[in-house]
């Protein structure tokens, strides 16, 4: 059992180390000089004053020095919970930026990945085997599963916002009020959260019903649901065997699909304007902000391998062949 | 007179029409009686078995009845066999190796199927017969993958065998096993039956050296139908049917070197039973066949428990 943690872990340390080093590369090699960008921005045209901002710009962010030490440098300060200035909304530190975005992307992330998950699950093998159910489900689910998310997120904003009206279409709160611990700003920003939690809740339900009524079927169809009928089981064991069995599967399957899901909701965020990390990005990039845009893949990343492990731990919970496996098959 | 089967007749529901698989099959096993059901693949042997406890989707019962201990036992309704499944009639399937759920204990398996069937474990009991075929208690604490091939084979057995049946039906239970395993669960199931956990058991095989050693009787089916049915040492010295005597002669024997005599197999191949021939449906493969066998052979008694299916007989 602790060599198998010890070797999971080991996989997500030299994952997360690919990741920031890819990270801290793609913005360095990406076309374009941001301090560039932030001196036009201060519209200042006498040579002199564009040659001292500019030295004080690449003092600040440490592009003055070789490649190397801008490598380790980052790692050091990465460690001190230091992400850097953001460019964009200078001076403030990325990771204050990213504390602010976090939250609605978590609130929207969480709930829409977990419920998706859920409920899928329990709508495919609600189906699986029920004719009726079945014809119905199956067909509602690929045509789900196949929906790009920002294709759903602007039908369901055209449907529900600007035709019926019942939702706002942009945004993670009024415009007229700022975020606060009150329950006037918490029902608003609710209301806000329905539509992107909507349009991400109904691409990925699809899918997972798909995949589990598939499942389910090869279970029913499995010898030993046949012995277990033959011994005269009712159904209703028989399906809770098959069920407990095809779950497996669909928790791997919520692993790997955790980075689509992941981007899924950025793109949905833009759609609908929504103040989490997707929207971060996009403005990073438009603003040629490399501290942010590594800063919030960052977050990014971290969030994903935590999650992995997470599966990782429950999928040894749930399936005792891992487990007797660890422990050396006794 | 434990099972009585009467004409009974099921057919596979195909694209292409019905095929045949059972065509009129009579015979009755007594208490406490093995019946050895042997013949090639696709004779109707596993049909009639599965016929016996539960159908599966595709199998419609055409007509014939089956009784048990005299209840009229409703094969074609799988609702109302229910009742009779597991309590009366108990099978130990063809596919033991993977009957266990993978990711269930056995025991907590078996105490499930227990309570879904209204019965309470006797646990004192379940270890008894488990000890009956070798195991120890300890494997109901395991999950399948933890036991060997043989193992999960007895662990079947003891399962399906818990309720006492009357009638226990094992599909090709040997077919998997290397010989040594074989002669254990061979004798396992004839133990089963002389403490009278189980009245009588219909044992399928394709294996007619196996069977002539531990069933009392044994019937040979062709192509849906019943050849020939006799005492297992009637069976193999004198056999009637023609096709039961040359499947005799395609028996290897340990030791005979081809210089003594090459085996003979069965030329030709059984029948489609999509729309099989009239009349004996060994006829284009049997050496004897005249006239006459145009004409379907009744099932006769020669001898006292020894019936033919053939006019030469």
């Amino acid at each position: 059992m602790r060599r198998y943690f010890a070797r999971k872990l080991l996989v997500y340390v030299l994952t997360f180390v690919f990741a920031v080093t890819v990270n801290w590369m793609i913005p360095r090699f990406m076309p374009g000089d941001p301090v560039s960008a932030m001196i036009s921005r201060a519209r200042v045209s006498q040579p002199e004053a564009v040659e001292a901002m500019r030295a004080y710009y690449n003092e600040l962010f440490g592009f003055d020095r070789p490649v190397w030490e801008q490598y380790l440098h980052f790692w050091g300060s990465l460690l001190q919970g230091d992400f850097g200035l953001s460019i964009w909304v200078f001076p403030q530190p990325v990771s204050s930026v990213i504390l602010g975005a976090l939250p609605y992307t978590l609130a929207l992330m969480v709930p829409a990945v977990l419920l998706s998950w859920f409920v899928g699950n329990w709508l495919g093998a609600l189906a699986a085997r029920r004719k009726v159910l079945d014809n119905t489900v199956l067909p509602a689910g690929y045509l789900l599963t196949a929906m790009p998310y920002m294709w759903i997120a602007v039908l369901l904003a055209w449907l529900l916002g600007a035709k019926a009206g019942w939702f706002p279409v942009s945004g993670g709160y009024s415009l007229d009020i700022q975020p606060t611990w009150t329950w006037h700003f918490f029902t608003d920003a609710l209301h806000h959260w329905v539509l992107p939690f909507l349009s991400l809740f109904l691409v990925a339900l699809g899918g997972w019903a798909i995949g589990m009524r598939n499942m389910i079927i090869y279970e029913l169809e499995a010898d030993h649901s046949s012995y277990l009928s033959a011994l005269g089981a009712p159904q209703r064991l028989i399906r809770r065997y098959a069920f407990r069995n095809a779950v497996l599967p669909q928790i791997t399957g919520l692993a790997l699909q955790l980075g689509v899901l992941v981007a899924g909701a950025l793109v949905t965020e833009i759609v609908f304007n929504y103040p989490g990390l997707g929207s971060l990005i996009l403005a990073a990039i438009q603003n040629r902000d490399f501290f942010l845009l590594q800063g919030t893949f960052l977050f990014i990343v971290i969030g994903v391998l935590i999650a992995n492990f997470i599966i990782d731990l429950v999928y040894v919970v749930v399936d005792p062949r891992t487990r007797t496996g660890m422990a050396g098959g006794r | 007179m434990t099972l009585t089967v009467d004409d009974l007749r099921v057919h596979y529901r195909t694209l292409r029409g019905d095929v045949r698989a059972l065509d009129g099959v009579s015979f009755t096993v007594a208490d406490g009686e093995i019946l050895g059901l042997v013949g090639e693949s696709g004779c109707g042997k596993t049909t009639l078995g599965k016929s016996l406890i539960r159908m599966d989707g595709r199998m419609r019962h055409i007509g014939g009845t089956v009784t048990l201990d005299g209840d009229d036992v409703p094969v074609g309704d799988d609702r109302a066999m229910n009742a009779f499944r597991f309590h009366r009639i108990s099978l130990v399937p063809q596919y033991s190796m993977s009957a266990l759920n993978p990711t269930r204990r056995i025991g907590r398996m078996v105490r499930e199927l227990l309570a879904s069937r209204g019965v309470s474990v006797d646990t004192g009991e379940l270890h008894r017969r488990l000890a009956l075929v070798g195991l120890g208690p300890e494997v109901l604490e395991r999950y399948p993958i933890e036991l060997s091939g043989g193992m999960k084979q007895r662990t079947v057995m003891v399962i399906s065998t818990l309720l006492d049946p009357s009638l226990l039906v094992a599909d090709e239970v040997t077919s998997a096993l290397d010989v040594s395993n074989q002669k254990a669960v061979a004798h396992a199931l004839v133990g089963l039956r002389d403490r009278g956990l189980v009245t009588s058991m219909v044992f399928i095989t394709h294996d007619l050296a196996l069977t002539s050693h531990i069933a009392d009787t044994v019937m040979v089916m062709y192509a849906g139908r019943l050849a020939e049915k006799a005492p297992a040492g009637v069976l193999t010295t004198a056999p009637r049917h023609p096709y039961t005597r040359r499947l005799l002669a395609a028996l290897p024997e340990a030791g005979v070197r081809r210089s003594q005599g090459r085996l003979s197999g069965i030329e030709g191949s059984p029948p489609s039973l999509l729309s099989p021939p009239a009349g004996c449906r060994f006829r284009d493969r049997c050496p004897l066949a005249d006239d006459r066998c145009a004409e379907q052979p009744p099932v006769v008694e020669v001898a006292p428990r020894h019936h033919v299916a053939c006019w030469k007989a």
